[in-house]
């Protein structure tokens, strides 16, 4: 029971990460497309929530260390290499963002900020995909023989790097999709909803090829798939709603591809959940580690519990007030 | 370089540049606060543009901030794992509640940043001062979990695992109400010092700068209120390293042997192998006093522990010696703008005293700096006090000198960066504000 309102926990935590998060760092791939006038824009549609974005990743960290330590330290210890750039990413993503919008004075420093902000919205983005591919893979070894083999070939892989496409076109399509309801005119409009539609076409592609990947890297999750009515119905519905974002998307219409949008991320990371389920990190020569077996002691899962559920008691009003306020405006043409 | 050198000095550096930021978001929505109310009370322009200007600048220390500090929460993973698989399901309690800190200070910023024109004024005044608050508790929280490693509490410890584990009694650790104390007013010291100097070297500048003058006054009386504290909780933090963790105390004091009446050495360098301080200056009796509370009470001295289990002494000796030094200093200027205050006003803008306070600018900052070397250095060898060893918590992960190489790359660019963008601040700041001239 504790476990289960911590594992919801974590998962809300992920869900709304890759939600905001995400269409945080897809903004800054985005850019590599729309070109550098429009950069006001993605700007625009992050910069009131994103100060609360990145704690989601901290709460998750959080969660894991206190939750499930194990976890925490086998993947901090054996993926080092990749968190590494994975910060590296989220320290010019987030300090470039910010300097940009409150620097003093509007000169050539823009182009610099907006070069790093683009490149490390790639770098984080790809290395999350990669992190989280690595883990599942299943290479991952304990008292690895040498160096290569347990800091580098987990993660230097086909599967990890495959993962971490999809994750750059997952959420440069959140991304497109949010800007649309900022863009001004009506060309910038219509040039974002070509944009998302495309973005739609190569996150399915590349979600295909994960599995691929995966069955070429001896990890069945297409066996896996079959069997859990979960995850194909979440595939299924969100296999469903994509006349309807594309329609809405053709159709210019705002709130709605946004909410539709943020559903298709949802069913993705559910359909992953479940296919990945109970597993959380795959070990090549120990058992693999699941929420169960690397559980801490009664006592702390009841302390992080109630930390968790009154803290959101706490935070969901003030973050409801907070969207309100900001995003009151937009509603209408939704 | 050797692997654990290169993760404790990346550690050191990494939470060296996250507390300056900490300070910063603890205490300057305070200023800012201060500054709104004075103007929503007086109408005074010039008080709503001195809490704009600053909030410009906030903005940017808080993305910092908020990138350094989840970086943290990573690289205590990345490089201490066997420390964060035992350490976590104990002290992860506050880090759980410092969650819901970050939240609410990252909304209520928000809020603040972005609700100039969009909120009723007491609103976004009070969003300003919860921006504080929570700022605040998540010092308080991470505290907790920092003091919990000097004096660990809360579980068993049976055969390197650890049983029983209790969380509520892990985060009030005979440790956390003394660095809690001591470490959120510091960061108004650190701050106010730090703000007040910035706007008192402009003032030479701009001598009749009434937007400078109130900025200053702002900084300096918060800051010079906590100065005048921070010995009195400093003493309280010494008695209490003394009860529980007497090397570091006697590291701190270069206090080699056990003594009835033990002298104070004030400066000095320590000689480790010959166990003596050279150059310097013994009150007698006062480290007793300082320590336990009587002329003649026994100190403990290094002499009692295995020389293996002495944290680096020259360190922890140098470092106490700047804190305290700084803090003097500090509590001496506090002093005497409060005075100027109340009888003296014509003096607080003299060139001098301008130049003097200019000074102290980055006082605190050092103070701050070097009592946490204080705090961590005195901690060693240990990384859990008496549980565990910080070489025994090391990542398996070899070549650990790159992943330092590059994050003390990363940091010193930002530093560069920041101080940067600063200047570009001030100098738009002095654009815009020196031309208006408020009616008084
Ligand atoms: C503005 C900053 C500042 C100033 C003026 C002082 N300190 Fe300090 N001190 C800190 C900032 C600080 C700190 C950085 O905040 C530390 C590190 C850990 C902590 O809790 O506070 C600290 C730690 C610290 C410790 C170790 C606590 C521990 O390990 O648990 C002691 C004994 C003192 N201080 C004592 C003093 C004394 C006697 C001062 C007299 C003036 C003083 N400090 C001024
Ligand atoms: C922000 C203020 C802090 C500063 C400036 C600071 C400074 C330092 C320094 C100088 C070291 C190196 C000590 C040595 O190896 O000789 C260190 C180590 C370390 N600190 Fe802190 N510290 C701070 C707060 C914290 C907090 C709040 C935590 C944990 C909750 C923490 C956890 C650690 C750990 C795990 C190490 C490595 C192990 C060790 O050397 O003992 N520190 N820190
Ligand atoms: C004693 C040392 C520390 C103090 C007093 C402190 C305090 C603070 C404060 C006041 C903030 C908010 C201010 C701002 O955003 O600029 C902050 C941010 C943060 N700190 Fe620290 N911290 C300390 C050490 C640590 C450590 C060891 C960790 C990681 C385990 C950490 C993780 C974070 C994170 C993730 C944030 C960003 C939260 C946000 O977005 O607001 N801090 N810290």
């Amino acid at each position: 029971m504790l476990l289960d309102i911590i594992i919801f926990f974590l998962a809300f935590s992920l869900v709304l990460y890759c939600l905001f998060g995400g269409a945080d760092f897809g903004g800054g791939i985005l850019e590599l497309f729309v070109g550098k006038h429009n950069w006001q824009l993605v700007d625009k549609a992050i910069s009131p929530v994103w100060e609360a974005n990145h704690v989601w990743l901290v709460l998750i960290v959080v969660i894991l260390f206190m939750g499930f330590p194990s976890i925490y330290s086998i993947v901090s210890q054996y993926l080092h290499v990749p968190i590494l750039i994975l910060l590296v990413g989220i320290i010019l993503h987030g300090t470039a963002f910010t300097y940009r919008h409150y620097d003093a004075k509007k000169d050539a420093s823009l182009k610099v900020y907006n070069w790093v902000f683009r490149l490390s919205s790639v770098l984080a983005t790809f290395f999350l995909g990669v992190i989280v591919g690595a883990a599942i893979l299943g290479r991952i070894t304990q008292q690895p023989e040498t160096f290569y083999e347990g800091f580098m070939a987990p993660w230097i892989n086909l599967f990890s790097f495959s993962v971490g496409l999809f994750t750059l076109f997952l959420f440069s399509f959140l991304a497109a999709v949010y800007s649309m309801g900022e863009a001004r005119g009506k060309r910038e409009k219509q040039a974002l909803s070509r944009i998302a539609k495309w973005l739609t076409v190569a996150t399915v592609a590349s979600g295909a090829v994960v599995f691929l990947i995966g069955e070429m890297s001896d990890l069945y999750l297409l066996s896996r798939f079959i069997y859990s009515p979960f995850a194909i119905g979440s595939v299924l519905i969100s296999a469903i709603i994509l006349p309807f974002l594309w329609r809405s998307l053709t159709e210019n219409r705002a709130w709605r591809s946004r909410l539709l949008a943020g559903s298709e991320m949802v069913l993705v990371l559910v359909a992953w959940f479940e296919v990945q389920h109970p597993v959380v990190v795959a070990i090549a020569n120990a058992p693999d580690l699941t929420f169960q077996n690397s559980a801490a002691p009664e006592s702390t899962l009841m302390q992080l519990v109630i930390a968790l559920v009154v803290g959101s008691l706490i935070i969901l009003p003030l973050l409801f007030y907070l969207m309100r306020v900001f995003k009151k405006e937009q509603i209408p043409n939704a | 370089m050797e692997d654990l050198l290169s993760a404790r000095l990346q550690m050191a550096i990494s939470l060296g540049f996250h507390i300056i930021f900490a300070c910063i978001g603890m205490a300057m929505p305070f200023l800012m606060a201060v500054a709104e109310y004075k103007w929503i009370k007086t109408g005074k322009v010039v008080y709503r543009d001195l809490a704009k200007a600053w909030s410009k600048g906030v903005a940017i220390f808080f993305a910092t901030g908020a990138v350094s500090g989840t970086l943290l929460s990573f690289e205590l993973g990345l490089l201490w794992p066997t420390f964060m698989e035992h350490a976590g399901p104990i002290f992860g309690m506050p880090f759980s509640w410092e969650g819901t800190a970050f939240f609410v200070e990252a909304i209520a910023l928000g809020l603040f940043l972005y609700g100039w024109d969009k909120l009723n004024k007491w609103v976004h005044w009070s969003s300003g001062l919860v921006v504080g608050l929570s700022g605040v508790a998540s010092g308080i929280f991470v505290l907790a979990a920092n003091a919990w490693m000097n004096s660990p509490a809360g579980f068993d410890w049976v055969n390197g695992q650890a049983i029983n584990i209790d969380p509520v009694a892990a985060m009030f650790n005979d440790a956390w109400f003394s660095q809690a104390l001591h470490m959120t007013i510091a960061a108004f010291v650190a701050t106010g010092f730090a703000v007040a100097g910035l706007h008192a070297l402009l003032l030479l500048k701009h001598r009749n700068s009434d937007f400078h003058r109130k900025a200053m006054k702002i900084a300096l009386a918060i800051g010079a209120v906590a100065a005048l504290l921070q010995p009195l909780s400093g003493d309280y933090s010494a008695k209490d390293v003394a009860d529980r963790q007497p090397a570091k105390l006697a590291a701190m004091e270069s206090h080699f042997e056990t003594k009835k009446g033990a002298g104070l050495v004030i400066g000095g360098i320590p000689d480790v192998e010959n166990r003596e301080v050279n150059y310097g200056i013994e009150v007698p009796g006062l480290l007793s006093f300082l320590a336990h509370g009587s002329f003649d009470a026994e100190v403990t001295g290094l002499e009692e522990f295995p020389e293996e289990e002495w944290p680096p002494v020259l360190i922890t000796h140098i470092a106490f010696q700047v804190m305290v030094g700084c803090g003097m200093l500090m509590a001496l200027v506090g002093l005497m703008y409060l005075l100027f205050e109340w009888k003296w006003k014509h003096l607080i803008t003299r060139r001098w005293f301008l130049w003097l306070v200019g000074i102290m600018a980055p006082l605190g900052f050092i103070a701050v700096e070097a009592g946490w070397t204080v705090t961590e250095v005195g901690r060693q060898p240990w990384i859990i006090y008496g549980i565990m060893k910080t070489e025994d918590a090391l990542t398996s992960m070899p070549g650990l000198q790159y992943p330092f190489y590059l994050f003390t790359g990363l940091y010193l660019f930002l530093s560069i960066v920041l101080v940067w963008l600063m200047a570009r601040q001030i100098s738009t700041l002095e654009e815009t504000y020196e031309s208006v001239s408020y009616k008084r």
